[in-house]
């Protein structure tokens, strides 16, 4: 069997893959695409801690979807966002969206 | 309802058509006189309804109608408010209730509604006259007052006054009714306030009256530290209060108390009835539009003063019976009635204005009134008061007419004469017939003419009653008076109606419109029958033919009900003879002056003329006397010295420390200890503030980055700290 140290190097690339993702790309759906990567990772996480840990338990599993549900309504919302600015002002970009300055 | 609930209700409507007028109709004068003259309306037929009521009742001197209830709660029980209706009042209310409807009425047509507005018109000055076209020609005409609403809103209110006078059961309520009048009468004397000489006459008139007030408040004080109430059934009907006042000293000049109280009470009367010597102010007072004069002169103020000593006769005479001599109250009353009576008519018969005649005329008549009842002519003195009150009534509203006929004629012609002025008018009885008639009636009624007219039955009362209890000295002074009255009154009869115009106004003077002649002629109607209620029985032939009810009513007033006196032929024939004479010296010496003549009285009175022209020059003396250095003092004493002086300086002073004080607490306590603290922690705020304003971009990713770099830095402390 895989060690399970293995999933967590895994979920950790992903996450931080994810991370860069969300921190170095300007259009915010490609923003969005690196928050579900870093979600994905956190999922990686708790199930490989569930099945090595306490199998006999469902909870790993159970906290999996709620966050699968969550995330979905997360870039539903999201998206929906996206396209009510993008049709106001043209663009996507995280860069120009800065009416929230000081 | 009640007659008593009834009596309340008098006096309420003029005071409700007060404030609706002053609040709400103000801008419409014909919504204004409607208010005014239906309330006036009103309190005419309740007047008039419990007059009926009172005639009707057996022996009502006994079972008067009374209502009352508290008012000012006092130490001891309270200072109560009630009504009160009892012969006195009851013909009192008759009368004030006509005259006061007459005048209201009378002042709609006096003060020209319907007529157009004047463009010179301003308020405070009497209307100037507009200018109306017909056609290519162009007139004057009279325009309407430009204060219309206002002036119905103060005769109102002084209606109220004079109806609560009348009602009221006590003393208290009484005066204040007396000052409400003595306020109105300020308000409508100095009603063309624009003129500086209704300035001054509103003041004197205020300021005159005052005097005789605040010695009647004296009197109020002196009556109810004395008795413990004000409340008239309950001192003027008690034999034993009655004793007590009249027996205890007072301790001022050896008088009683009731004498000091009575004296105090006339000097009110004095005042309010322009009794020598504060009778200055009456004349004055023409300067108020006419209506303002009849409701002064006859219907009201003037009346009041009167009645007020009617009212507490038993006190001013309190222990004196029949044939005893006079207390010092009555005595006092007795000699000045008599002595204004006589002075004034003969200051009357030189004047020249027409309304200033009838003035003087009112203070003779007056001084009769209060005369009679200083001689204990009690039913004379109140059936001379109601007779005068309609015919002099009639008498000022008919002058009015003739003034505003007149000033027609002036508008008209542009010919600028006095409309005031006797001399200048003449003839007027083919001009303005209406007029002339009722004129007639009612100076025939003040001269006493025989038989026919009110005034002869109730002045020869009077004369009677002093002719037959003894009091010769002052059987003789009214007679003379008479004799006066009568000349003068046939003069302005003469000069003003008779003849030939003498001046082109008076050619052109016009009748006066409906609502000016109608009151006349209902006046005029009194004051010929008012006299026939108290006809003597034992007069030759006509005597008996009308029962004497006058006598038997209001002496029913009066606890020890008077006698009439017997007949007695002297005195009639005296007042026969010195009306009939009067009249017929004043038609021989007035019928034919001329245009532009002098006063045919002048060359052989010489200096007494002047004299009596210039009134006594009470004017200037009391000018010289109190006026002035009333004035000086006021200057000198009160505003340099105490006012500027001792009040400012001691204000100055105490500002001046204040404000150091103010100045000390300032520097050393508010700017050290409370500013500067809070000035220091705003500044640290806004320092902070402007620091951290500079994370918030408005750029998401650096929110993010920022976010992870403080969770990777609170992670690594963490960390560090567990592993050392």
């Amino acid at each position: 069997m895989i060690p399970l140290s293995w999933y967590l190097a895994l979920a950790a690339a992903l996450f931080c893959i994810g991370f860069y993702g969300v921190l170095s790309r300007k259009n915010a759906v490609a923003i969005l695409m690196g928050i579900e990567l870093m979600l994905n990772a956190v999922n990686i996480n708790l199930v490989a801690f569930w099945r090595y840990l306490s199998p006999e338990n469902i909870n790993g599993q159970a906290f999996a979807v709620v966050v699968f549900a969550v995330a979905a309504a997360e870039v539903a919302v999201g998206l929906a966002l996206v396209i009510s600015i993008y049709r106001r002002r043209k663009t996507v970009s995280a860069g120009e969206i800065d009416l929230m300055k000081w | 309802m009640t007659t008593e609930s009834l009596i309340w209700l008098i006096p309420l409507p003029p005071l409700l058509a007060f404030f609706l007028i002053l609040l709400f109709t103000k801008q419409n004068n014909r919504l204004s006189h409607i208010v005014g003259v239906s309330a006036a309306a009103l309190s005419w037929l309740f007047g008039n309804l419990v007059f009926l009521a009172a005639i009707g009742v057996e022996h009502f001197g006994e079972h008067p109608f009374t209502s009352a209830l508290d008012w000012l709660p006092l130490g001891s029980g309270a200072l109560s408010i009630g009504v009160l209706i009892d012969p006195l009042s009851a013909a009192v209310l008759f009368f004030v209730a006509w005259t006061v409807l007459m005048i209201f009425i009378y002042s709609i047509g006096y003060h020209n509604f319907g007529q157009p507005k004047g463009d010179q018109d301003q308020p405070g000055l009497p209307p100037q006259g507009a200018i109306e076209k017909h056609g290519k020609d162009t007139h004057n005409v009279p325009s309407i007052e430009p204060m219309y609403a206002r002036f119905f809103a103060f005769i109102a209110l002084f209606a109220f006054g004079m109806f609560t006078l009348v009602v009221s059961d006590n003393l208290l309520t009484l005066f204040v009714g007396w000052e409400i009048m003595g306020l109105c009468s300020y308000l409508l004397i100095g009603f063309w306030y624009g003129k500086e000489s209704a300035r001054d006459a509103a003041m004197k008139a205020f300021m005159t009256t005052r005097i005789g007030d605040v010695f009647m408040l004296l009197g109020i004080v002196a009556l109810y530290s004395a008795t413990g109430t004000l409340n008239f059934r309950e001192i003027l009907y008690d034999h034993h209060v009655l004793d007590v006042l009249a027996s205890s000293p007072s301790g001022v000049l050896g008088l009683s108390a009731a004498g000091l109280i009575g004296i105090l009470l006339l000097i009110g009367t004095i005042g309010k009835s322009a009794q020598w010597p504060l009778h200055v102010w009456l004349p004055d007072a023409m300067e108020g539009p006419t209506p303002v004069s009849a409701m002064i002169h006859a219907a009201t103020m003037v009346s009041a003063g009167v009645y007020m000593v009617l009212r507490m006769f038993p006190l001013l005479s309190a222990g004196w019976h029949h044939g005893d001599p006079l207390t010092e109250a009555m005595l006092a009353m007795a000699i000045i009635g008599a002595f204004t009576a006589l002075f004034a008519a003969t200051i009357a018969f030189t004047q020249r204005d027409i309304k200033r005649v009838l003035a003087y005329s009112t203070i003779s008549q007056l001084g009769y009134m209060i005369a009679a009842l200083g001689i204990g002519a009690y039913v004379a003195a109140a059936f001379h008061l109601i007779t005068h009150a309609f015919f002099k009534a009639l008498l000022f509203l008919g002058s009015g007419s003739v003034i505003h006929g007149v000033e027609h004629g002036v508008l008209h012609t542009d010919d600028h004469v006095d409309p005031q002025d006797m001399f200048n008018m003449g003839g007027l009885r083919k001009k303005m017939p209406i007029t002339f008639w009722t004129f007639l009636i009612g100076g025939f009624a003040l001269s006493g003419f025989p038989l026919v007219t009110a005034g002869f039955w109730s002045k020869d009362e009077i004369l009677a009653d002093a002719f037959a209890n003894g009091y010769t000295l002052v059987f003789i002074t009214l007679a003379l008076a008479a004799l006066l009255t009568a000349f003068y009154t046939m003069r302005q009869i003469t000069l003003t109606f008779l003849g030939e115009p003498r001046s082109k106004a008076a050619e052109h003077a016009h009748e006066t419109p409906r609502t000016m002649t109608m009151p006349l002629t209902i006046l005029a109607v009194f004051a010929v029958i008012a006299g026939w209620v108290g006809i003597p029985e034992h007069f030759p032939v006509i005597g008996g033919l009308i029962p004497n009810w006058l006598h038997d009513f209001i002496g029913g007033t009066l606890l020890e009900h008077p006698e009439a006196v017997d007949f007695n032929m002297i005195p009639l024939l005296v007042s026969l003879g010195v009306a009939l004479g009067g009249l017929l010296l004043g038609w021989l010496v007035y019928r034919n002056v001329k245009a532009g003549d002098e006063d045919p009285l002048r060359k052989p009175l010489g200096p007494i003329y002047s004299l009596l022209e210039n009134k006594y020059y009470f004017d200037e003396i009391y000018d010289r006397v109190f006026v002035k250095p009333a004035g000086r003092f006021a200057k000198t004493f009160s505003y340099m010295f105490l006012d500027r002086q001792v009040i400012d300086g001691t204000l100055h002073w105490l500002a001046r420390q204040s404000f150091r004080l103010g100045g000390f607490f300032r520097n050393a306590i508010d700017i050290p200890i409370i500013n500067r603290p809070a000035d220091r922690g705003a500044d640290i705020t806004q320092g902070f503030g402007r620091v951290l304003r500079l994370v918030q971009t408005g750029k998401i990713q650096q929110y993010m980055l920022l976010a992870m770099l403080i969770t990777f830095g609170g992670l690594f402390l963490f960390i560090f700290s567990t592993l050392r």
